[in-house]
């Protein structure tokens, strides 16, 4: 007989519910090294398919599947059952819209992504016949910015972007920087008038939460650091 | 739920169905010339893409002179022969300039001394057409398709292209023979959305998850397949199912071919290299169907390890942390999560996981759909393109080697965007829709959201995968054929019971998880009746019964079309042997 633990999840169906609620659910941890998102799909497959949540990848790159869980961000596909203190209670991500039980609107998290410009701009056209070059030195400088999954564990764990609708947010600014970052792009100058307002980097209070909840271990606090850096370097 | 619900029509001169690295890459071309949209099933890097890891192919030499006719050989080695010669020249001449290109957009490579991109070794790919493996695919660490996919949608973001997301395809849309759009559902909101264009292109994926050890991404349902075979269009060698050597015992996620390329080899449970005795001149890095035949071997004949003797280890821990720090941090971080072990100290557990699909949607180079047979020259499909692991070009024929998948969805993507806003510019108008579009889609749906069948998704999705995992993987036999065959036939009589519990249009997964497993129920009986029929081994294909390749009879491309009744009728069309410039590679035995 499989041990089982008790999910407490948010659930909220607009075209039945007046407001959300929660529901426990039995899952049996079939196997050492269960993830949540195991469950979850235990649950849909084998109990109640009126579950919805949003998976993808189910190994931590794809970043479909940010939740609240015991009252932090994580992904639901790289966190084990067993790591998890009872009861599990599983809620959408923070400060989003609610679509359906564990389901945000993601709309304002990615129009702040798209505010920063989030792709390399170049003034000089690039060699016709081979790529630019960098060096290894400067391409680690990348290292820690580059491999953001966009999965918005940390900006829906900051209070400064619970509290200000206009802040740009941990992973918007992380994206600024790995651009500004890169020893191939010539854009600094537009994204860091961008990120120079009292929405951009100056919301951040260094509350630290972001660094906590990214999956990925990437640390947007530093990178919001290195903005303000910048700026004032550039003004002086 | 009313009879008649409201169906909202989009124009565009160009759709795409996936937004993976083949739908991003075509909509990025396609959109310079004609109104462009993509639809999609997820957010953008969401796609499957997102998974890659090793990297990608192109003889840019930058660490050892290389040579493009050498990856084109190696590529129809791998391939068995069964790939088609034209398009596998016109990918290898072009994969330098795509590499670049991407370099150009921002995508960040790892790096070498003199600043040039990195490259690595990977299975299959040699110097001097075998003579010793060779460092060819190009790397951003072992998160290039991570890379890739956000820098890809990146430029589109740039270049304001248009997206549809989170609708997922149900139907295409046909006047008579002319592909004029596809019909899909929106995911958040519910309802149903016509796409009317001038040229559609699936960029849809694989078809992996309808086996259980598998390293794909729950979207991948194989859906273009589906929805293919249901509008009397036929599917490609569906049966070249591809397994890859290393996914982490017990839950199937991938570890790249790139830990070998980087020095890490496999070891039985007396701590034997076993793959000096299969392949003597590259071991490890033989190509993926002999490597993880390899490794079943060694697991039927007794020496695997761990207490049912069902897994190979994979040794990293002698490259020396520095470099799994800095080539493998993505292997170290899954290892770590999903087996608990530190990769630098400790091997890895890895049994053959399903991984590529080889088949899919038949194509010419231009990334034309196209109809063929033995006798009939293929013929375009008007209006209709496919890219990317949904599509046969066919590149990979029956075995598709390491770091070739990203360079595919690359090259067509690219070619296929540009020829769909060729297309689209040369017809005045569009092709009109026809009487009741989608009809039959939309009551497929509106008869899943009322429902009150007994069956459920969950139970019959179980099996299947687990039957496909037993009776149609690395080994096959027609003893296990025929009884899969019996029971995907048994499972699709219980989906005709099939309910749903969840009846509301908004964020409905239950309806879309069912209507992935009607679409992978419909092509699974395409596989097994492909491999059924074809007595040979080749590539991927391997039947204990007829281990031997026959050219004489099987040096052909299996085409599966759906009947009315819902059986399978299988028909041939010839391998395109003939390069574009260079003398053909003629089949001879593979030996690595």
């Amino acid at each position: 007989m499989a041990k089982t633990v008790t999910f407490t999840i948010f659930r909220y169906d607009p075209e039945r519910d007046k407001r959300p609620y929660y529901k426990n659910y039995k899952v049996e941890v079939r196997r050492p090294g269960m993830m949540v998102l195991d469950g979850l799909n235990q649950i849909r497959w084998e109990q109640d398919g009126t579950l919805a949540y949003r998976r993808s990848c189910r190994e931590g790159v794809c970043g479909s599947d940010g939740l609240n869980i015991n009252g932090v961000n994580m992904l639901s596909c790289i966190t084990h059952i067993e790591d998890l203190k009872e009861p599990i209670v599983i809620q959408p991500l923070p400060s989003l819209p609610v679509i359906k039980d564990l389901v945000v609107d993601f709309t304002d998290f990615f129009s702040k992504y798209y505010i920063v410009k989030p792709y390399l701009i170049t003034k000089t056209p690039p060699p016709s016949d081979r790529e630019r070059l960098q060096s290894p030195e400067d391409r680690k400088k990348l290292d820690g910015l580059y491999e953001c999954i966009l999965c918005a564990c940390c900006s829906t764990s900051c209070p400064s972007f619970w509290a200000d609708p206009d802040y740009l947010g941990p992973a918007a600014l992380l994206k600024a920087w790995r651009f500004i970052a890169d020893s191939r792009d010539e854009g600094s100058d537009e994204r860091l008038e961008i990120v120079n307002d009292r929405h951009g980097v100056w919301r951040c209070h260094t509350i630290l939460n972001c660094i906590e909840a990214c999956p990925k271990q990437l640390n947007p606090t530093e990178a919001i650091a290195n903005l303000k850096k910048a700026i004032v370097q550039r003004k002086f | 739920m009313g009879n008649i619900p409201d169906v909202i029509i989009h124009k565009h001169d160009v759709v795409i169905v996936g937004a993976g690295g083949a739908g991003l890459r075509a909509a990025l071309e396609a959109s310079k010339v004609v109104n462009t949209a993509v639809i999609t099933q997820v957010f953008p890097t969401r796609s499957h893409t997102v998974s890659a890891q090793g990297g990608i192919a192109a003889t840019l030499g930058n660490m050892e002179p290389d040579n493009w006719l050498w990856h084109m050989f190696d590529t129809v080695k791998g391939s068995d022969y069964l790939g088609d010669q034209d398009a596998i020249e016109f990918m290898c001449r072009m994969a330098p300039e795509i590499v670049i290109e991407l370099e150009h957009m921002g995508m960040p490579f790892s790096r070498i001394e003199n600043g040039k991109i990195f490259q690595r070794r990977f299975g299959g790919h040699t110097r001097e057409f075998g003579k010793d493996a060779i460092q060819r695919t190009c790397a951003a660490a072992d998160r290039t398709g991570h890379a890739m996919l956000h820098t890809l949608y990146e430029q589109c973001v740039k270049n304001q292209v248009i997206f549809y997301n989170e609708f997922f395809a149900i139907d295409l849309i046909m006047n008579e023979d002319h592909v004029v759009g596809v019909l899909a559902w929106d995911i958040v909101n519910g309802g149903f959305h016509i796409f009317h264009a001038k040229a559609t292109m699936f960029a849809t994926g694989g078809y992996g998850r309808c086996y259980k050890t598998t390293s794909n991404a729950h979207i991948c349902t194989g859906d273009g397949l589906g929805i293919t075979l249901r509008a009397g269009l036929p599917v490609e060698d569906l049966e070249f199912v591809q397994f890859h050597p290393t996914g982490i015992y017990g839950v199937g996620n991938l570890i790249t071919e790139g830990a070998r390329g980087e020095g890490g080899y496999l070891i039985n449970k007396d701590g034997e290299r076993f793959m000096k005795r299969y392949a003597p001149t590259v071991m490890d890095l033989a190509s993926r169907d002999v490597v993880s035949r390899a490794i079943a071997e060694e697991i039927r004949n007794g020496r695997g390890c761990g207490p049912k003797g069902d897994y190979v280890l994979l040794k990293l821990d002698h490259i020396g942390a520095n470099v799994i720090n800095e080539r493998l941090p993505g292997i170290w971080e899954l290892t770590y999560v999903f087996a608990g072990i530190d990769c630098t100290k400790e091997p890895i557990p890895v049994v053959p996981t399903c991984h590529y699909c080889m088949g899919g949607i038949p194509t010419n180079y231009y990334a034309e759909v196209v109809v063929g047979n033995m006798e009939q020259p293929e013929t375009p499909v008007k209006g209709f393109y496919a890219a990317g692991e949904c599509a046969c070009v066919s590149i990979h024929g029956a075995n598709r080697l390491g770091s070739n998948s990203l360079l595919d969805i690359m090259v067509f993507g690219k070619v296929g965007g540009q020829k769909m806003a060729e297309f689209a510019e040369s017809l005045p108008e569009h092709v009109p829709l026809p009487e009741n579009p989608g009809k039959d889609g939309i009551e497929r749906v509106i008869g899943l959201l009322n429902s009150t069948g007994k069956e459920r998704m969950g139970p019959i999705w179980e099996e299947l995968k687990e039957s496909m995992d037993y009776n149609c993987s690395v080994f096959r036999t027609e003893e296990t054929l025929v009884k899969q065959k019996a029971i995907i036939n048994e499972l699709w009589k219980r989906f005709q019971n099939i309910g749903i519990d969840d009846k509301s249009r908004v964020y409905n997964l239950d309806l879309v998880e069912t209507l992935e497993l009607e679409n992978m129920l419909t092509y699974s009986k395409a596989i097994v009746e492909g491999a059924l029929a074809r007595t040979e081994s080749r590539g991927a294909h391997y039947r204990d019964d007829y281990p031997k390749r026959d050219d004489v009879n099987w040096l052909k491309h299996t085409l599966a079309y759906l009947e009315e009744d819902g059986s399978i009728r299988l028909d041939y069309k010839p391998v395109r042997l003939k390069p574009l410039t260079v003398p053909p590679f003629e089949p001879k035995e593979r030996v690595y």
